[in-house]
């Protein structure tokens, strides 16, 4: 059992007199990224433009619709949009269907419901027939506040397992206006996690060039001193952790590898041949399984071994429920401790457990 | 419903369509030693009229945009469509041999991947019917009236998204999907009434909000007649057939034997199955 957990004492708790009073929307918040742009359901709207183009594209979903932004699809493409009730089986059962007879169906839930409840149906029914369905799931890593149920801190790693299924882990409304058209491109099936609601963009503000392409990953900031790879909401914070840290006079760079799966072996090994004296690899997810691991391997592949090599990811354990801010503090995925972490690996060497 | 692919047949008794069906799925069987022959035998009357009389395909041409799709829902009666399909002119007879071996077109578990005239990967039970509904949203945007049949047996029934699929083709009305059940009785920890209690079936489907009917498996008439009124009715909803059927059927030292999902045939009994069968060729 992880030291870690609060679960394990059953005393009655009293309030604290000067706590803050939590709201749900401090549980289910959009994300905690001060000073960007916020985005309205980027996923919504891009689906609605890509599918003023292509008549094929369908929508999906199983009693979420309003909390994956399917709902803005669904008010524009009524007779597009199947409603499929609380029956995620179903759901990616039936959009196998629907691509079977030529359509391009998004389907969306939350990702430990795709992951853990629907995973055969996806693996027989979308992944071996190489299918064109595109799940699009809510909910990544650690970004509710409430607990194991909600929680997909493993979805990535049981997403690689499954062959000729394409990863997506975006990293901001940037990502996800990118990455729609680009899913729709693909010709198989693509699992992707989705940040809904008020999203922030963060990828132009850095590098105004910034486009998403599918399986690409790219280098968004130079520095000399640490080399971070990140995906998904782990890139923003690894941008905000290198400005912090930049003006201590250490140079973070930053490299975004929004597809997981497969990953951009040529750039990756490129920047980690550059060695720099730290490689963190940073992710959304359970260090089991997922990019860390990933990168880890095809760098020993490839005899790339970085002088050293550190992983930020979500610890090996069922997470607690409370305040997203809170939560990601201690579970290490603020900007704060990041950049703490990473003075710490840089002067001392040695800690690697959160 | 009738066509002009359905006229392009040879007039063959569908009794003969039947037998030839048995013997195909033995002769496969005899190659490896093994298989689901107790299913294939007892599916092969209903298999017989879905081919021979009520679906629309081009032999030639599986892929046909206008063809009826048949999904085997339940992978391990692979053996019974293969025979089908043989029949059917879409595999060719000469691929008998091969029947599980290395690099076949005939795997023991049906995969789409793998065969002509296979819509779908089944096996991993009670996913067929949810693909069934997608299939049949997907034939009705494209306004294409074929239909999609759909097969399982009565041990899938227990899985949870069996039902998922139910409610959605009456939420959606599909009217054209139509689910056949086998109900043979068995599965593979026993007789299927002791399992998990899937009934009453017919009530359960009706309080779903499908039209069901439950016939004789074997009685090619009330077959033919069922798969007449599934698809020929005006119900606005999703169409049942349950067809009672009797694990190896045909080879009459098998079915006294009938009583496990899984029927041990002894490799010298193989030759003995093909000729009790012979025994029952229709005039």
């Amino acid at each position: 059992m992880s030291p870690e957990s609060a679960r394990r004492d059953c005393e009655p708790r009293r309030p604290q007199p000067n706590a803050p009073v939590l709201r749900t929307a401090a549980m289910i918040a959009s994300l905690d990224a001060e000073g960007y742009e916020l985005v309205e359901a980027p996923f919504g709207h891009a689906l609605v433009d890509l599918a003023g183009k292509d008549p094929r594209v369908l929508g999906l979903t199983a009693d979420l619709a309003k909390y994956t932004d399917l709902h803005i699809f669904a008010a524009a493409f009524p007779d597009r949009f199947y409603q499929m009730g609380m029956a995620e089986q179903l759901l990616f059962g039936a959009a196998a269907g629907l691509a079977r007879e030529g359509f391009l169906p998004f389907a969306t839930t939350y990702a430990v419901f795709a992951a853990r409840r629907a995973y055969d149906f996806i693996a027989m029914q979308i992944a071996e027939p190489g299918l064109a369905v595109k799940m699009v799931c809510a909910l990544p890593g650690l970004t509710t506040g409430y607990g194991p149920s909600h929680q997909a801190t493993e979805d990535l790693a049981i997403f690689r397992g499954l062959p000729d299924l394409v990863v997506v882990d975006p990293c901001d409304a940037d990502d996800i206006l990118g990455m729609v058209p680009e899913i729709a491109a693909h010709p198989g099936p693509v699992y992707a996690r989705l940040l809904r609601g008020r999203v922030p963009r963060v990828l132009t503000r850095h590098c105004p060039d910034y486009r998403f392409v599918l399986g690409k990953g790219r280098l968004l900031r130079e520095g000399a001193d640490v080399l971070a790879v990140s995906t998904g909401l782990m890139t923003m914070r690894a941008l905000d952790a290198a400005s912090l840290l930049a003006e201590e006079g250490i140079g973070m760079a930053v490299l975004h590898l929004p597809t997981v799966k497969p990953l951009d072996r040529e750039l990756l090994l490129a920047e980690a041949g550059r060695r720099r004296p730290l490689l963190v690899v940073m992710e959304n997810h359970s260090v089991v399984g997922g990019l860390g691991e990933a990168v880890a391997r095809l760098l020993l592949e490839a005899g790339a071994v970085p002088e050293r090599f550190r992983h930020i990811g979500l610890p090996d354990a069922f997470l607690e429920a409370g305040a997203l801010p809170t939560l990601h503090d201690r579970y290490g995925l603020s900007v704060k401790r990041v950049a703490e972490r990473i003075r710490q690996w840089l002067v001392g060497g040695g800690r690697t457990s959160p | 419903m009738t066509t002009s692919e359905r006229l392009r047949r040879p007039n063959v008794p569908l009794a003969l369509r039947a037998f030839n069906i048995r013997r195909h799925a033995l002769r496969m069987a005899r190659v490896q030693g093994q298989g689901y022959i107790g299913q294939a035998l007892g599916v092969a009357d209903v298999l017989a009229a879905c081919f021979f009389h009520a679906l629309n395909y081009r032999p030639e041409d599986p892929q046909w945009e206008g063809r009826d799709r048949f999904l085997l829902s339940v992978g391990h009666y692979a053996i019974a469509l293969y025979a089908a399909l043989i029949e059917a002119g879409v595999i060719p007879e000469e691929e008998i041999p091969t029947y599980g071996a290395d690099d076949s077109r005939l795997p023991m578990s049906g995969m789409c991947t793998y065969t002509p005239g296979m819509e779908i990967t089944g096996g991993s039970l009670g996913q067929g019917l949810t693909v069934a509904v997608g299939m049949a949203l997907g034939l009705r945007r494209k306004n294409n009236p074929a239909f999609v049949y759909n097969l399982m047996s009565d041990g899938e029934l227990e899985e949870g998204a069996s039902w998922e699929a139910a409610m959605a083709a009456v939420r959606y009305r599909l009217a054209n999907l139509v689910c056949l059940v086998d109900f043979n009785g068995q599965q593979a920890d026993g007789p299927s009434r002791e399992i998990l209690l899937t009934v009453p079936e017919e009530e359960k489907w009706r309080a779903f909000g499908w039209q069901v009917q439950r016939v004789d498996g074997h009685d090619l008439e009330a077959v033919v007649a069922a798969l007449e009124q599934a698809r020929g009715s005006e119900f606005a909803g999703p169409r049942m057939v349950i067809f009672d059927t009797r694990m190896c059927r045909g080879v009459d030292f098998l079915e006294r034997r009938a009583s496990a999902h899984f029927v041990r045939v002894e490799p010298e009994e193989w030759d003995l199955a093909l000729a009790a069968l012979e025994r029952s060729r229709p005039q």
